[in-house]
């Protein structure tokens, strides 16, 4: 520790309001950047399920198609 | 290898990659970051010269460095745009774009107020301050540019060349403090030299520079797969993905 | 590559090469306006206005600084260690302002050679050391007559 006490590191021999203020703007900065720009994805990404959801009504994920050439796994024993 | 490049330029591919690098890269920024703030602020001896007000340097630099890393990658992807009309090196300047412009900021701020108490101002209108001032206008232009164009390939291609021609401002940034007399004083951290430093101030500098830049890794990528979102929302991979709950 | 691309990349280089030079062109012709301050020597060759309101820089320097005991008066001589300038200002002067340090002051040069400051901002270099090491720096460099960084500063314009 630089410091020897904890009041000597919050006033660092005077500078502390230009050293704080610093970096309390750089984690609000960053922080702020960090949370807005995964808020705009979530939401970005609901309103996507939001309008697939409403093409689709709930229930069936897909359009059902008139015919399936599915291939059926049956016991043949 | 042209193969890898085309691919590269692939949003569906980029999707894949980037949800499997994520959490790596936010957990190692943020490990790294912390590490070297905490480091640079209680434990890195104080300088001889300005004593504790030097601290402000391990967000100083880290910021100036990004702040222009971010441009110089966004002026790689517009020539990509240009030359090769690829989507995603477009989609990577609209998401990066408003990072550099904070990051720009945050050198200046924390420039200025370090200004005050070392050389007795907070602004001199000398080449280094001037060029970053610039810097920032043109993050500012760049996004202005942007959102004014309503046609998403006539935008693409408008943001690039503006990008491209602020490209001369980055190696005026660099060297402006060597080529004409600045009150800024010339670079401490390098990469090719030794550093003009202690190393038990170099090394926690270095954490947050490599911290900072592994969380503008993350960032990135984040804010590229919301632009992705946003433009592929009408194709069928992107809805497969949304309707399978990936985010 | 496709020559399509190839013909849309040379155009490029050619407009990022073109604005280049223009660009440092142009810095190179208002180098005297980009330049924040004059040097020692510029003043003493005459080619600073006198009169007009610019800045000098450049050391302070060793044992030149003289304090008028009853003002804020304050008068010195900037030095780049191949001429010197004397420096007169009134005033408070930054925490860093010391002999052998930095410094760039605006104002005015009047006609005896006397430059009248009314700012002076203390500029420093980009080497940062505990205060232990600075110690040990210049008791290692006392023997040699030479402040630390005093060979370095002499080579660079920038100090």
């Amino acid at each position: 520790m630089a410091f020897d006490s904890f009041s000597a590191f919050l006033t660092m021999e005077g500078h502390g309001p230009y050293v704080w203020t610093c970096y309390a703007v750089f984690v609000i900065l960053l922080a702020g950047t960090v949370f807005w720009s995964a808020k705009r994805h979530q939401a970005t990404y609901r309103m996507c399920k939001r309008s697939y959801e409403q093409q689709n009504p709930k229930g069936q994920t897909a359009p059902k198609a008139a015919a399936t050439f599915t291939r059926v796994e049956i016991s043949q024993d | 290898m042209w193969q890898f490049f085309h691919k590269l330029g692939s949003p569906k591919w980029f999707f894949g990659i980037a949800n499997r690098f994520m959490p790596w890269l936010l957990a190692g920024g943020l490990i790294l970051l912390v590490a070297g703030l905490v480091w640079g602020l209680a434990f890195a001896p104080k300088d001889y010269l300005q004593g504790n007000s030097y601290r402000i340097i391990f967000i100083h630099v880290p910021s100036a460095f990004l702040a222009q890393s971010i441009y110089i990658m966004m002026a790689s992807a517009a020539v990509v745009t240009l030359v090769w009309r690829m989507k995603l090196a477009d989609v990577f300047v609209k998401s990066v774009a408003p990072v550099g412009l904070m990051f720009t900021f945050l050198a200046l701020f924390t420039g200025a107020v370090w200004g005050k108490p070392t050389w007795g101002t907070w602004w001199v209108w000398d080449a280094r301050l001037t060029s970053m001032l610039i810097l920032l206008f043109l993050y500012g232009g760049v996004i202005a540019l942007d959102r004014s164009i309503n046609d998403e390939k006539s935008a693409a291609r408008a943001v690039a060349v503006l990008v491209l021609v602020g490209v001369v401002n980055i190696p005026i940034i660099k060297y402006s403090v060597n080529w004409w007399n600045t009150l800024h004083q010339p670079a401490t951290f390098k990469l090719t030299e030794k550093p003009a430093m202690a190393m038990e101030m170099w090394v926690p500098l270095l954490l947050s520079v490599l911290g900072l830049y592994l969380l503008f890794g993350w960032l990135a990528c984040l804010r590229m797969k919301t632009e992705i979102l946003v433009r592929e929302r009408r194709t069928r991979w992107v809805k497969d993905l949304v309707l399978a709950g990936r985010k | 590559m496709h020559p399509i691309r190839k013909k849309r990349l040379t155009i490029l280089i050619f407009l990022v090469a073109g604005l280049a030079v223009a660009v440092g062109l142009t810095t190179y012709a208002l180098r005297q306006n980009i330049n924040l301050f004059y040097d020692p020597t510029e003043i003493a060759a005459g080619n600073a206005p006198v009169d007009v309101r610019i800045r000098a820089g450049g050391m302070v320097e060793e044992g030149s600084v003289k304090r008028d005991p009853e003002s804020l008066s304050v008068r010195f001589r900037v030095t780049n260690f191949t001429d010197s300038v004397p420096v007169e200002y009134v005033g408070i002067l930054p925490d860093l302002f010391a002999e052998g340090q930095g410094v760039v002051a605006m104002g005015r040069l009047n006609n005896d050679g006397l430059f009248v400051a009314d700012q002076v901002l203390a500029k420093h270099d980009e080497n940062y050391m505990p205060p232990e090491v600075a110690d040990a720096l210049e008791k290692s460099s006392k023997g040699q007559h030479k402040p630390p960084y005093a060979d370095k500063t002499a080579e660079s314009q920038a100090y």
